[in-house]
């Protein structure tokens, strides 16, 4: 069953409190709730978490046999479980409007924007290439799951590493993790993404990272993917609020601050993670 | 106080005895002999109390998602006019029925006029597993509202039941210490829902953020903590 939209109280409230200049839980409006990143033990599991809403990525790599139109390119599917586990909002079996739009920017932002070098992802030319499978579980939906999502996505390939392979001839060697050191991904760029919540009251400001309620009430979002080097992925705009063209990229500006912030922050506790694990090579 | 898990007997015995939540009497008599000594089963994992005389024995412990008990005070949410009456999400499995008559001084002409997503506190009259749940917005003796009815304004919280249950024992600490800082009106629904208001929007949000750092379930802050977070609010703010 899905939950009903909010009482009136609470929408007015909301409202009442935007007007004002503040936000529920006390932050800035262009401010993001702390993101915590959380590593497992194994290389490429992720848990990520914007406040209440979490989400666990999980990579894993296997080796395939390429189709013969591609034979020299690996390949990446994105599995994203978004369960009624996160929220009594989603269903098992029925996918929800916001259930559609979360799994098919994940698409755009991760797989089409061209993240992972696929070449390099190669091992013998039509005969075996990687095969990455990225699996995202929605854990708790306390609004913005999208921005979290891609987050945790992209940390975990960054996060990632697959296990050496040596090609003499026609024989594929894999070398345990103990016996050669793993090689992290080769990736092009790292994009966040950055979701924006308007109001039809246009005296309120849009708002960064918007939490449930304000994630329920928003008259219109607007999601922006790009990396920390000003290079745009994907823009997607949803809902009825028009916007002016001065105020899009007023907001692409924005976003390519908070990417740049979210990139040391990423690289950063990545760093911490690999100086704290210890990788035996013999 | 003892630790007790679903399917497990508690040791409840009195002339008199009343039994809260999480504990079920079995209706099967031939596991009991004699009368004197029924057999009480705990329903959900949490801890055993009972009053001072053993007449009253119930569970203690922490959920997020309700079921129904008689007699609960509730915060809902309309979601649908419906002939006489109206559906109210109560944060249960099921939505619970409201009649348009269970409200104080209603009559068949004058009933009361609540919109779709309007809240309402109200008792839970009825609550049976095989049944939809009931609601009634007064005291079904004196017919008077007591309080119940529909909340207008304010802000609704929600938390763990925990939560709101400790918020309805007068030893806790969190009430008084807002109410010394200032006033406020609150309506605690033991469905994890809370309704609060106050002067203005500011200290709605310096309550909320008390509460949701007090819940158990999150940073379950003390006192002191609590304290200095609404004060460093109130600075931030400057309101006082």
């Amino acid at each position: 069953m899905r939950p009903p939209s909010p009482s009136i109280p609470e929408k007015e409230f909301l409202f009442s409190a935007l007007k004002q200049g503040l936000r529920l839980d006390g932050r800035e409006f262009l401010e993001m709730r702390p993101i915590a990143l959380n590593f497992g033990p194994e290389l490429g599991w992720v848990e990520c978490s914007l406040g209440k809403t979490r989400v666990l990525t999980q990579v894993e790599a296997k080796m395939v046999k390429p189709p013969p139109e591609r034979p020299i390119e690996g390949f990446i599917t994105i599995h994203c479980e978004i369960s009624p586990m996160a929220s009594s909002e989603f269903e098992l079996g029925r996918p929800s409007e916001e259930e559609v739009t979360i799994t098919r920017m994940l698409d755009k932002i991760i797989r089409r924007s061209d993240v992972i070098d696929k070449e390099s992802l190669c091992i013998m030319a039509g005969q075996r290439v990687w095969h990455l499978r990225l699996n995202i579980h929605c854990l708790s939906d306390s609004g913005n799951l999208l921005d979290c999502a891609c987050l945790a996505g992209i940390v975990a390939l960054k996060h990632f590493r697959r296990a050496d392979v040596e090609v003499i001839g026609e024989e594929v060697t894999v070398h345990p993790p103990a016996s050669r050191a793993p090689i992290p991904l080769s990736l092009h760029h790292n994009p966040y993404c950055f979701t924006f919540a308007f109001f039809a009251d246009t005296s309120i400001n849009p708002v960064l990272d918007a939490n449930l309620l304000e994630q329920r009430l928003n008259g219109g979002l607007i999601s922006i993917a790009l990396n920390a080097q000003r290079e745009l992925c994907v823009v997607q705009k949803s809902g009825g609020v028009p916007l002016e063209p001065a105020d899009v990229l007023k907001i692409v500006n924005i976003a390519v601050q908070k990417a740049k912030d979210v990139d040391t922050l990423v690289e950063s506790r990545l760093r911490e993670d690999w100086e704290g694990r210890k990788v035996e090579v013999r | 106080m003892s630790i007790v898990l679903p399917g497990e007997r508690a040791p409840a015995q009195h002339v008199n005895l009343k039994l809260g939540p999480g504990l079920l009497q079995a209706s099967d008599t031939s596991t009991s002999i004699n009368r004197s000594a029924p057999s009480i089963f705990a329903t959900r994992a949490g801890t055993l109390n009972h009053s001072a005389n053993g007449s009253k024995w119930w569970i203690e412990s922490n959920a997020r998602r309700y079921v129904p008990a008689a007699q609960e005070s509730v915060i809902g949410v309309v979601v649908q006019k419906q002939g006489e009456g109206f559906r109210v999400d109560i944060g249960s499995a099921h939505s619970a029925n409201l009649d348009g008559l269970a409200f104080e001084g209603a009559t068949k002409r004058n009933k009361p006029n609540l919109k779709v997503g309007s809240l309402i506190y109200a008792r839970v009259s009825l609550a049976h597993k095989d049944m939809e749940p009931e609601l009634e917005c007064f005291d079904a003796q004196t017919r008077k509202a007591q309080g119940f009815g529909e909340l207008k304004g304010g802000f609704l919280v929600r938390c763990s039941l925990r939560m709101c249950r400790q918020l309805l024992d007068p030893k806790h600490f969190l009430l008084p210490l807002l109410g010394s800082l200032f006033p406020l009106e609150i309506a605690v629904g033991l469905n994890g829902r809370v309704w609060i208001d106050s002067q203005d929007s500011k200290r709605i949000i310096a309550i909320t953020h008390a509460i949701e750092a007090t819940d158990p379930d999150t940073q379950g802050m003390g006192e002191d903590e609590i304290r200095t977070l609404v004060e460093d609010l109130a600075r931030k703010w400057m309101f006082e």
